[in-house]
């Protein structure tokens, strides 16, 4: 149980949707929604993590805004009318959906298929996907300039999986360039700041330092990265390898809640068990000891209890 | 990962940020000190460049640690900007301006004769390279491009127009000639006794000497600082409002509120800062400005600097741009060596000094928050607003940021008094404004007309479309803006005008296009323009300029999915999420020129 530190709040009259709602002040608009029950598609947002508002799938209109706005990030104001199922919404949610579908793998991100029901959208009518980057091509891509695809193909992320290291992977073809892995690699958690993203416009990608394999990068392997990632890009190297050889089973794996053994922090784990080994490792991002981040050992020092 | 910097590159890096603390570089302070200079970031990366022709991995390892940026963060800095390269590069490139002015002066048929002559673009040939490059805002002379030759005595040099001998000399090893244009080529007005006693703005330009601080002086300079200091903070403010001087720069915000914004905020200190990263396709104005008249620059910044409280101000000049940041390098040292920067500008008991930074080859740096970040040392990506740079700007403070050319219509406002200043233009409009004329136009240049002036009569003042008759499209405030057919030339160029007639006037561009021209081309170029300089931060920008480029070329082919109005269905919802949900202007803007040339032009019709 969190104790409360901070003075009550002042309380703001905002509109949503044509009904009066009372939020605390310095409360986003996506906090007040989701207060009222007004449910709100977010892709880069996370509660443990400042809002970068890129995805844009959480806009919503502001009367008085030439523009739609986000609501992860832009706090209430009193008397602010906000709306948020109008027929300009509904199509800007849908083409995000529609444009991150037509461009990157969500086959492990199952709440934006929901979404992608949600808002009918068609990410098929951009044309037939483009084949597969060759290896490293895209992290050599320059600012400035690109090659146009050819006519009737729609071009997309997608590049084979960056595996150089023995704890976890990077599937880049599944990576929506939300921030997330960014943010929890430097100031919002870890502080080690051996990612950021990369070139520029439809080749920004999340990168190392001239694309170096992680083993020659800063990354301490605490594995915040994998923890924060909404689409699967970021994957423990045991879940991989179980995917790729089909015995991945969801159904069949037990959540374990415990307490780190490793120091005296008290970090909560939640071990991840399928057929009696430890596949994944996590943490609950509303835990307050961790904020769900951890360290290399309570994320990755699981292997003892093989031995 | 570990690299280490080569002698010179230790050296280039040392001469920006000074030599390291402990004197044998092997010992390097951290902590906030440190850390307080990233700002010298992209300086220092422009100093590898043009020592190496490259940023290489040893070479950003010594700045990362110098000042204790992580190496992924300066890496992802390098690569945000297309004049820095991460891979190793000729000494030598041509950068070759492939943009809308360029290409209806031959663009791409000397691109065709540089193939043949050198080979692909980027191929390595004795140290020598060519690359197509966006705008290089030299327009009125096209054919451009910009030779760039890293070294011991790096060089940039401008070379407008290029025809086949400077392009064989650039080949051959030689230099090209170029640099600054003949003012009566840049601002024909200027050439003209008649016509030069209605300029304003342009009244310095060529009969002034750029180098020398007395001549500016004798030319009127310095009188508007003196007005601004007699008149006191509040009173340059009343000026500002009174003459309804509204931003130059495209969004059109009135000039003196602003101010005022920044002047009464507590919080310090202040910044002012002047937005010179001119590069939206087809505009020039301010480089002309600059490279012929650069002391107006530096007196009306420090007017804002005066007025807004501000003790700092920096140039945020374009990278493209070595001639204006020549002139104005030599402004600022003379202006400091003569007392009109420094801890006691003029006597007059207020400090105010001005840093030059240059940008590096990014579109979207003159978004005024990618701007801020630029100078801060990170990738310049655009911030989400609120909240505004005049609560929270460069470094987080209070900020007043300006087009070049507004702040130089403050020395008219001062000159004048605001009210008499107000008498010129339109009601809504006020004074003159600067016209970037391009294309297939018989005097290509800048212009200076009163608000409100007719775009018949512009293009008439500009010898007319060449070839005579009537231009089949003229495009303007460039590749964010819109194309007007043969039937729109009545349109006054007032803001409010432009505003009723659903176009912009944004940076000043009128972009001709002749009988002859293919607007299918200059609308694939704006494409793909978007495509190529949208930051990637957010959705609807990042993969709608990729979607938008993708249908006009299938429209363009004839290889469309499904029916034409299904693909204009498609470009329509493309156009709306960008416009509507787009971080900033350049997301929202990027379907404009685009969507105008379809529903005004029947492009694809």
């Amino acid at each position: 149980m969190k104790v409360p530190v901070a003075p009550p709040r002042r309380l703001v009259e905002v509109e949503i949707d044509g009904r009066s709602v009372r939020v605390p002040e310095g409360s986003t608009i996506l906090q007040a929604c989701r207060a009222e029950g007004i449910e709100t598609p977010t892709i880069c947002y996370a509660e443990n993590l400042t809002p970068v508002n890129v995805c844009r799938v959480c806009v919503v209109e502001v009367e008085g805004a030439r523009a739609l706005v986000p609501a992860c990030s832009r706090t209430v104001e009193p008397g602010m009318k906000v709306r948020t199922d109008t027929e300009r919404v509904r199509r800007s949610r849908r083409l995000v959906l529609e444009f991150l579908a037509s461009s990157v793998d969500l086959s492990l991100a199952p709440d934006l298929h929901r979404w992608q029901e949600v808002y009918e959208a068609h990410p098929e009518r951009f044309g037939a996907l483009m084949e597969p980057a060759a290896e490293g091509e895209r992290d050599g891509r320059e600012p400035g300039r690109h090659v146009p695809v050819e006519p009737g193909t729609a071009e997309t992320v997608a590049q084979p999986v960056k595996i150089d290291n023995d704890l976890y992977v990077r599937d880049y073809a599944r990576c929506v360039l939300c921030y997330r892995c960014v943010e929890a690699c430097g100031d919002d958690a870890q502080g080690t700041y051996a990612i950021a993203v990369a070139g520029r416009g439809f080749d920004a990608r999340i990168s190392t330092e001239f694309a170096v394999p992680l083993p020659e990068s800063a990354c301490v392997y605490c594995g915040n990265c994998i923890g924060v990632c909404p689409t699967g890009a970021l994957m423990f190297k045991t879940e991989h390898d179980l995917r790729r050889e089909g015995r991945w089973d969801e159904a069949r794996q037990t959540v374990t809640t415990t307490v780190c053994p490793y120091c005296g922090v008290g970090c909560n784990l939640e071990l991840h068990v399928q057929d009696g080994e430890i596949v994944k490792v996590t943490s609950p991002a509303d835990h307050d000891v961790t904020s769900g981040h951890l360290c290399i050992k309570g994320r990755f020092g699981f292997t003892f209890t093989r031995a | 990962m570990s690299a280490s910097p080569s002698d010179v590159e230790r050296a280039a890096v040392d001469a920006v940020l000074g030599p390291p603390g402990d004197g044998d570089g092997r010992v390097v302070r951290g902590g906030r000190e440190v850390r307080g200079r990233r700002h010298l970031l992209l300086p220092a990366l422009r100093a590898l460049q043009a020592r190496a022709g490259w940023v290489s991995p040893g070479g950003l390892a010594y700045v990362s640690e110098r000042l204790g940026v992580p190496p992924a963060e300066a890496y992802g800095v390098a690569s945000f900007y297309a004049m820095l390269s991460t891979r190793p590069r000729p000494p030598a490139v041509l950068h070759l301006c492939e943009d809308l002015a360029c290409r209806l002066a031959g663009a791409e048929e000397l691109a065709a004769e540089l193939e043949r002559l050198h080979g692909p673009e980027g191929e390595d040939r004795d140290g020598r390279t060519w690359l197509r490059s966006p705008c290089l805002g030299l327009c009125e002379r096209a054919p451009a491009a910009l030779a760039v030759h890293a070294g011991e005595r790096p060089r940039e040099v401008a070379c407008a127009p290029l025809g086949q001998t400077e392009l064989a000399a650039f080949l051959a090893g030689g230099d090209v000639d170029g640099g600054v244009g003949p003012a009566p080529i840049s601002a024909p007005q200027t050439a003209d006794p008649e016509g030069w006693a209605s300029l304003v703005l342009l009244r310095r330009v060529g009969r002034v000497d750029p180098g020398s601080l007395d001549d500016y002086r004798a030319h009127g300079g310095y009188e508007a600082l003196r007005t601004a200091v007699a008149l006191g903070p509040q009173g340059v403010i009343r000026e500002l409002k009174d003459a309804k001087l509204l931003g130059r720069g495209g969004a059109a915000f009135p000039t003196g509120l602003k101010w005022e914004l920044v002047a009464q905020q507590p919080v310090r200190p202040h910044y002012v800062v002047a937005n010179a990263d001119e590069s939206e396709p087809g505009t020039f104005k301010d480089r002309v400005l600059m490279e012929h008249d650069p002391f107006a620059l530096i007196e009306a910044l420090t007017i804002a600097g005066f007025t807004a409280g501000a003790e700092r101000g920096y140039v945020y000049l374009r990278g493209e741009y070595p001639h204006a940041f020549e002139a104005l390098e030599r402004a600022v040292a003379a202006a400091r060596a003569r007392g009109f920067l420094g801890p006691d500008v003029m006597g007059a008991g207020f400090a105010f000094d001005i840093e030059i930074r240059r940008g590096a080859g990014a579109y979207i740096a003159g978004e005024e928050t990618a701007l801020f970040n630029s100078i801060e040392g990170r990738r310049a990506e655009p911030r989400n607003k609120p909240p505004f740079p005049a609560t929270h700007g460069l470094f987080g403070k209070p900020t007043v940021i300006n087009n070049v050319e507004t702040l130089v219509n403050v020395l008219e406002v001062l000159r004048v008094g605001g009210p008499a200043y107000a008498e010129v233009g339109t009601a809504e409009s006020t004074g003159t404004r600067l016209f970037c004329v391009s294309g297939d136009v018989g005097r290509p240049g800048v212009y200076e007309v009163p608000c409100g002036t007719h775009l018949a009569e512009l293009l008439t003042l500009a010898g007319g479309v060449r070839g005579g008759g009537r231009p089949k499209a003229v495009l303007l405030g460039g590749a964010a803006g819109a194309f007007v057919g043969p039937e729109d030339l009545e349109l006054p160029l007032s803001f409010e005008s432009a505003r009723e007639a659903g176009v912009t006037l944004g940076s000043g561009v009128v972009m001709v296009f002749g009988e002859g021209a293919d607007l299918v081309d200059a609308v694939l170029r704006i494409a793909a323009f978007f495509r190529d300089e949208s930051c990637g931060q957010c959705v609807p920008c990042r993969v709608g300029t990729v979607r938008q480029e993708e249908a006009l070329r299938r429209l363009a082919s004839g290889r469309t999915l499904g029916t034409r109005e299904d693909e204009l269905a498609l470009l329509a919802d493309v156009a709306q999420v960008m416009r509507d949900a787009s971080i900033c202007g350049l997301g929202q803007t990027a379907a404009n020129a685009v969507w105008s040339a379809i529903s005004r032009l029947g492009v694809f019709g």
